[in-house]
């Protein structure tokens, strides 16, 4: 059992959902990132994403990617993030999981990655370009580490194959909401909550949704079908005031997830 | 030499192992290759891979797309023998394989007419390219005009500014260019904004990859379809020399040329094949686009496969004074090709490029693209120490009209 495995079983417990803010690391610094998680540990968030920023990430719309480009402007390395996040995690309840290209996870080596992603607190990884495929000398190393490896099913995703993708996940499945890439939506896809229900009925994983998510509207409506919702471009978009103002992007990224964290039932 | 050291005995061991018969089926050419993009695009390329396994198969595809590539593109291509530049030289007899001379002046449209029927058969209506050079956006305009595709390119903005008479061509042929501002505003950037585009649009969209980067069945694919120049070659060879050339010389960015025309000869030991890379100015790091000559096996745009990246596995910058190969990244089948030795890679820098332009303009009286005077300098250089009984022959990949505006402003020259 992992702290992510743990949480599941506590909401589940309790009637409730898993609410899930998603962070850039490092943006504008590591600083900031230790305040934010701080914050949102505070505010009763039941996890927190934190994305590795990435040179090239192809699954992220703008917001994301100008986070990441701010992030990586200020020459950032995964062992500084590792490092402050590890001297965070002492004043952190909620468990951590992190946002990872298979580019940055190759490099430095499967093995090394896991093992130094759990020495800095991480409960998992969510890789977005790693396919269920190319995933099993990966997964390997996480399930011997009693790490979990986050997978990703998509509105492209043929039944069968979503069944097989939640086989080989760990910890939760990422259902993303929309055919794109990341970014907030006015509307989510209508047969959203179907596709959810099918694949929940059939996988004893919890299922956690994501992208486009930014309005309790959305939290309201998926909330009851799925374990757990993530917000991330929102978020992040609030983000960026923080090279100006640390404590008025607190104090927004504050608003707005008290404004969401009520609809997910918390 | 009997003491040698295991991994050296290895490495000789894998030197004859390269095989035509690459990628197997997960798309891997030995280690490198494979699929490495978000699950959204995953259903869009097994369609893919099923639909090219049909499309080879049906003697009707092949019909139209050889008709297409003799009486719309102008194939085959000639082989020239370039005397006058082989005496000047007084090595080697150089034949270049003129693919500058197809329609829209470059080999670019061999891939995408092929990937347009194949859009058309998988029913799509939409088509997006990225480009570096210009060419792989001109030749997908041009195909997608023939066909009444709509058509958006994706273009790093440096690359918009120092190929314009391309940028130009595309927008005749009703295409929409869209300069792309991120990162360092060149191909690796126009390739993530058509991936993004893609990940929306993947339903209705064909994403017509010009080189053999990217995830399965891309890289084979686009070999496949780029194999044409290869096949030509390895005939006229056969019948202006009598047998198969002694050397084969192509210059690599994603390196389409260059696995079009080396792939048809990789069973054939006695051709030494060379490919050549972006020297850029130095070979210090961020000076070069050299990812096989100074780079290491990672992940980029949906491959593994060498790479110019950093410890943490970021992308690192690049330089080319060629837009077509200022990229970071290069096709796996090459990768596969460098570790089995069966290709030598090696680097031409851009003044050494920039000679080649100027040596083959007054020796034969043609412009060469940019990005293939780094295989004529690399070639030249090569041919001086064959004899004259010997044969090199040149992948002369494009047309180096498209270059007037920018060497004359590398020269400080008025145009």
């Amino acid at each position: 059992m992992t702290s992510i495995d743990d949480l599941f079983v506590r909401l589940k417990a309790e009637g409730k959902k898993a609410f899930m803010p998603f962070i850039t690391a490092a943006d504008p610094n590591l600083g900031f990132t230790r305040k934010v998680l701080r914050k949102l540990n505070q505010l009763g968030c039941s996890m927190a994403e934190v994305g590795i920023p990435y040179s090239d990430p192809i699954a992220d719309g703008p917001v994301i990617q100008a986070s990441y480009t701010r992030a990586l402007g200020n020459k950032v390395k995964l062992h500084d993030i590792f490092d402050q996040i590890a001297l965070e995690k002492p004043n952190l309840s909620m468990p951590m999981v992190s946002m990872v290209s298979y580019a940055i996870i190759h490099r430095q080596g499967p093995e090394r990655f896991v093992e130094e992603a759990m020495k800095a607190g991480f409960a998992g990884a969510i890789v977005p370009d790693l396919l269920v495929e190319e995933s099993g000398s990966l997964a390997k190393i996480c399930t011997a580490n009693q790490f979990n490896l986050i997978q990703l099913v998509t509105p492209t995703t043929p039944r069968e194959r979503a069944l097989k993708i939640a086989e080989q996940s760990s910890g939760f499945l990422y259902f993303v909401s929309v055919t794109g890439i990341t970014g907030e939506r006015t509307e989510l896809p209508p047969d959203l909550v179907e596709r959810v229900s099918w694949l929940r009925e059939r996988t004893p994983l919890p299922i956690c949704i994501g992208f486009g998510i930014s309005k309790p509207e959305h939290v309201k409506m998926l909330a009851p079908v799925s374990d757990g919702l993530i917000v991330g471009s929102a978020i992040v978009k609030l983000m960026e005031q923080a090279a100006v103002s640390e404590e008025s992007a607190l104090a927004a990224i504050e608003q707005l997830v008290t404004s969401l964290l009520p609809a997910a039932g918390n | 030499m009997s003491l040698a050291h295991p991994q050296e005995a290895n490495k000789n061991l894998t030197e004859t192992t390269a095989t035509k018969q690459v990628p197997d089926r997960n798309g891997r050419f030995g280690d490198f290759g494979g699929r490495y993009v978000p699950e959204t695009l995953t259903r869009a390329l097994d369609e893919l891979v099923v639909e090219y396994d049909r499309a080879i198969k049906d003697p009707d595809f092949q019909a139209e797309l050889n008709e297409l590539l003799h009486r719309f593109v102008g194939r085959p291509s000639p082989l020239y023998h370039a005397k006058r530049l082989s005496k000047q030289l007084g090595g080697a007899q150089i034949w270049l394989k003129r693919e500058d001379l197809n329609h829209t002046g470059a080999h670019k449209i061999n891939n995408t007419l092929g990937q347009a029927l194949l859009t058309l058969r998988m029913k799509k209506t939409r088509v997006i390219a990225e480009t570096g050079a210009g060419q792989h956006g001109v030749a997908s305009a041009t195909a997608c005009a023939h066909f009444g595709l709509p058509c958006v390119v994706y273009m790093g903005s440096e690359d918009v500014r120092r190929q314009k008479p391309n940028v130009f061509s595309m927008r005749l042929m009703g295409a929409e260019v869209r300069p792309v501002e991120s990162g360092s505003r060149t191909l690796r950037d126009a390739v993530n904004e058509a991936m993004r585009d893609w990940m929306s649009s993947v339903e209705n969209t064909h994403y017509i990859i010009g080189s053999v980067i990217g995830p399965h069945p891309f890289p084979m694919m686009v070999r496949d379809f780029q194999s044409v120049i290869g096949r030509e070659c390895r005939e006229q060879c056969l019948s202006a020399i009598g047998r198969l050339p002694d050397t084969i010389v192509a210059c690599v960015g994603g390196g389409s040329n260059a696995a079009g025309m080396f792939h048809p000869f990789v069973d054939d030991h006695s051709v030494r094949l060379i490919g050549v890379e972006a020297g850029g100015r130095s070979s210090a790091a961020g000076d070069h686009a050299s990812p096989l000559s100074y780079g290491s096996p990672g992940v980029l745009h949906g491959s593994y496969s060498y790479v110019m990246q950093d410890e943490d596995g970021q992308t690192s910058d690049v330089h080319s004074m060629s837009a077509g190969l200022d990229y970071p990244g290069v096709g796996p089948e090459h990768s596969y090709w460098k570790d089995s030795r069966r290709v030598e890679y090696t680097s031409c820098r851009d003044d050494e490029a920039l000679g080649a332009f100027d040596f083959l303009a007054r020796n034969e009286g043609i412009l060469t693209a940019l990005e293939t005077c780094h295989a004529v300098a690399k070639a030249t250089e090569t041919a001086k120490t064959m004899s004259p009984d010997q044969h090199l022959v040149i992948c002369l990949s494009g047309r180096g009209d498209k270059d007037a505006g920018e060497l004359a402003r590398l020269r400080g020259q008025a145009w």
